[in-house]
């Protein structure tokens, strides 16, 4: 049976992700974590803060999981997204998936980040010591 | 009826929610109100791009708003 887990929270917990993806016939757990980046084009982050449109990006964080489960032969699938305040090398998402061998989970991981980029309704505001700026929001 | 704005369409408006009532004319498709949006608040032109959420599910250009849709201004997200 296929267990995913799609969640928005406060704060990511990382040491709870190895026990969601562990499954006994997956030979491979594959994991991603985004974290706060200090300097954006040499510039200083004071912090990072994260807004969702809930009800929308689980929706949206669930069809990820559901389309790599139909691409890829997954034992479990897990999508977490903080919001709120966050400061400079804290986690503020983290997807991953455990396969019986790593290809299908190394492939599914780069999928699960990088559609949960292009598609799911989470906006981030990056502040610096004079300014703040809604990210990708300008050409 | 009202719509949800989130991020920078927040900032643009100056709120977190509008009221369709407020419009010039009422707009009845999602392409409607975006023209709508950016005649009343000329910033969500120059944004990368901007869509709609009907009932939480993004919408096409020519879905058509009834009243007890949920409607939300997306624009560009930037999560992970």
């Amino acid at each position: 049976m296929k267990e995913m887990n799609v969640e928005i929270v406060p704060q990511i917990e990382l040491g709870k992700v190895y026990e969601t993806l562990s499954h006994p016939e997956s030979g491979g757990i594959c994991v991603f974590v985004g974290t706060v980046r200090e300097f954006t084009k040499g510039e200083q982050v004071v912090s990072l803060e994260f807004e969702a449109y809930e009800q929308m990006a689980l929706k949206e964080m669930q069809k990820i999981a559901d389309t790599a489960s139909e691409k890829w032969k997954l034992d479990r699938v897990l999508l977490q997204h903080a919001v709120g305040v966050k400061s400079v090398a804290e986690p503020v998402v983290v997807v991953g998936a455990s396969s019986a061998h790593r290809e299908a989970c190394f492939a599914a991981c780069r999928f699960l980040i990088d559609t949960l980029k292009e598609k799911v309704p989470i906006w981030k505001k990056e502040f610096f010591k004079n300014k703040s700026v809604w990210v990708s929001a300008h050409p | 009826m009202e719509v949800l704005l989130f991020g920078i369409a927040k900032d643009i408006v100056g709120a977190s929610v509008l009221a369709m009532e407020s419009f010039e004319k009422r707009p009845d498709t999602v392409k409607e109100l975006k023209q709508e949006l950016e005649r009343s608040f000329p910033d969500f032109g120059k944004l990368s791009s901007l869509a709609i959420a009907v009932n939480s599910e993004y919408a096409e250009e020519g879905t058509q708003l009834r009243s007890g849709d949920e409607i939300a201004i997306i624009p560009p997200v930037s999560g992970g």
